[in-house]
């Protein structure tokens, strides 16, 4: 414990990447996400076959294997998917290759799974609503965007918080993928103090469980406010 | 009917079983040859750790499965190779177990993360996986040795102009996550990125992501010696570190046992050959032995 005490600033600076992957990779999914809910419900055959294979192959792919392919394979075959075009330094954190590969991996397991969640909450509004919708005469953006998806992301709240606290974890796999944050912290804390295992265990446990807090404290709030009266 | 299909069934056991010996034939070792002790049991005192394993005539032994040179185990051989696991060998045949037989002696692989809680709950006797003695590390378990004295150097592309750390200061050198070479690399000025395992490192340098890799030098060497004509170790050594025996603490006696069985294969020769036999090829001289820290 004192290992973890004695240098804060490796400690916070680690769970400071932590954060970073989650919110960057946590914005881009529920992007990503919501385009792939669009075009799994849409109307158009083509997109929503491809958004269903996509699913398909990337959720049960196991996370460990996407970053893997993001790292070791392909960019033995494309030069661009190095990411070495990225370099940006904000005060002592670096956003390099590594770090874009780990949100690039992240981001494309992660959506899957929030498409998932809003097509549950899109499932959960009556479909006289969306009939209702397109009687008054909207086409399938509006039904979607002023009708549909704003009840939907009501419902798919608490989903959609299970999901991104997943994200929050997953973001310890970066940890072996050349980003120094929590997950890898703490391996170099208890390699090099090796008699203090157990108290530097429960500071990073604690860390986790601060960080998880907060997100399910946002989606609790989020839900309260949102609730249809 | 049934007869065809139990004479089938016969028959596709009879090909899996020379398949089997097919692969037994292929995993002969390529260390030197280390003579097993005779009697072994009666010259330990009772009561002793050492007495037990050679009674008992089984051990379990802790070694690194990616470290070319040191300790590697490809999917094909059932002993892993390299130096740490030559050492071990030796220690087990002074206990009068054949270091060649599985049934006997079990390698079990240890990572950096988890060898201090394998020498403490017992799932491993004895750790040889380029193991640093550390002074930490000595408050939760035995350290033996230093066996061998290795320095942190860099790995690079063959045409890279990098001769030393500074030509690196704040770049990004890879080593593998949780490591002491990790801390080095950071305290040299360089950025650390870290990995699972020093292979996924060295494929981060041959794909340009990454300028260098850095851990001991005799690590490098076996992965520049893989590698030939693509990969190269450069620089000074910059850190030192002392590569010791582990073994639990509830076992001091042990120390005594390691440091003497240690010392008279280096009399023997037998620390040379072991040394020319495995990382030997990648250009490295045998050293001499260091001087073995006192047993407590």
């Amino acid at each position: 414990m004192n290992a973890v005490l004695d240098s804060p600033d490796l400690f916070l600076k680690a769970f400071g990447y932590t954060v970073f992957l989650f919110l960057v990779s946590g914005v881009i999914s529920v992007v990503l996400g919501t385009l792939l809910v669009a075009m799994r419900v849409g109307p158009v055959a083509i997109l929503s076959r491809a958004a269903t294979v996509y699913i398909t192959v990337v959720r049960n792919t196991p996370l460990v294997i996407i970053f893997l392919f993001f790292q070791l394979g392909a960019p033995k075959v494309f030069q661009t998917l190095r990411f070495s075009w990225v370099d940006i330094h904000i005060g002592p954190y670096d956003f390099t290759s590594f770090f874009t590969a780990a949100v690039v991996a992240l981001s494309l397991y992660t959506s899957c799974f929030v498409c998932e969640a809003l097509r549950a909450g899109i499932n959960a509004v009556p479909l006289g609503q969306a009939e209702a919708a397109r009687a008054i005469g909207l086409p399938f953006s509006g039904v979607m965007r002023q009708v549909v998806l704003p009840q939907a992301f009501r419902a798919a709240v608490p989903p959609l918080a299970s999901t991104l606290i997943a994200l929050l974890k997953n973001t310890s796999v970066a940890g072996v993928f050349g980003v120094i944050e929590a997950a890898a912290q703490m391996k170099s804390f208890t390699n090099d103090f090796a008699s203090e295992r157990t108290g530097i265990f429960i500071m990073f446990a604690l860390g986790y469980v601060v960080l998880v807090e907060i997100v399910s404290a946002v989606a609790t709030v989020l839900e309260r406010r949102w609730r249809i009266a | 009917m049934r007869f065809i299909r139990t004479k089938a069934a016969i028959a596709v056991a009879g090909l899996a079983l020379t398949m089997t010996a097919c692969g037994d034939a292929g995993s002969d070792s390529e260390g030197a040859d280390v003579e097993v002790a005779d009697d072994a049991a009666s010259s330990f005192d009772d009561g002793t750790r050492m007495k037990e394993l050679a009674d008992a005539g089984t051990i379990k032994v802790g070694v690194k499965y990616d470290q070319p040179g040191l300790g590697f185990k490809d999917a094909a051989s059932d002993i892993p190779t390299g130096f740490d696991v030559e050492m071990a060998k030796i220690l087990v045949a002074s206990l009068g177990i054949d270091p060649e037989d599985t049934s006997k002696v079990e390698y079990v692989e240890t990572i950096s993360d988890n060898r201090e809680p394998f020498l403490e709950d017992g799932t491993v006797d004895i750790v040889l996986a380029s193991y640093s003695i550390t002074d930490d590390r000595r408050k939760v378990v035995g350290q033996a040795g230093p066996y061998l004295v290795t320095g942190q150097q860099l790995l690079v592309p063959e045409d890279s102009d990098v001769a030393s750390t500074a030509d690196l200061a704040g770049k990004e050198v890879c080593s593998v996550t949780g490591s002491t070479s990790l801390e080095n690399v950071k305290a040299e000025g360089m950025k650390p990125v870290g990995f699972d395992t020093y292979s996924e490192c060295v494929e981060k340098v041959l794909d340009g992501t990454v300028e260098a890799m850095s851990t001991d030098g005799t690590i490098l060497a076996g992965y520049a010696a893989q590698n030939e004509g693509q990969l190269k170790v450069v620089g000074d050594e910059f850190s030192e570190e002392n590569i010791g025996v582990g073994y639990s603490k509830d076992r001091p006696e042990m120390c005594q046992w390691i440091v003497d069985t240690i010392t008279k294969a280096y009399d023997d020769g037998d620390y040379e050959a072991a040394f020319e036999a495995t990382l030997g090829p990648s250009g490295v001289e045998v050293p001499e032995l260091p001087t073995m820290d006192e047993c407590a």
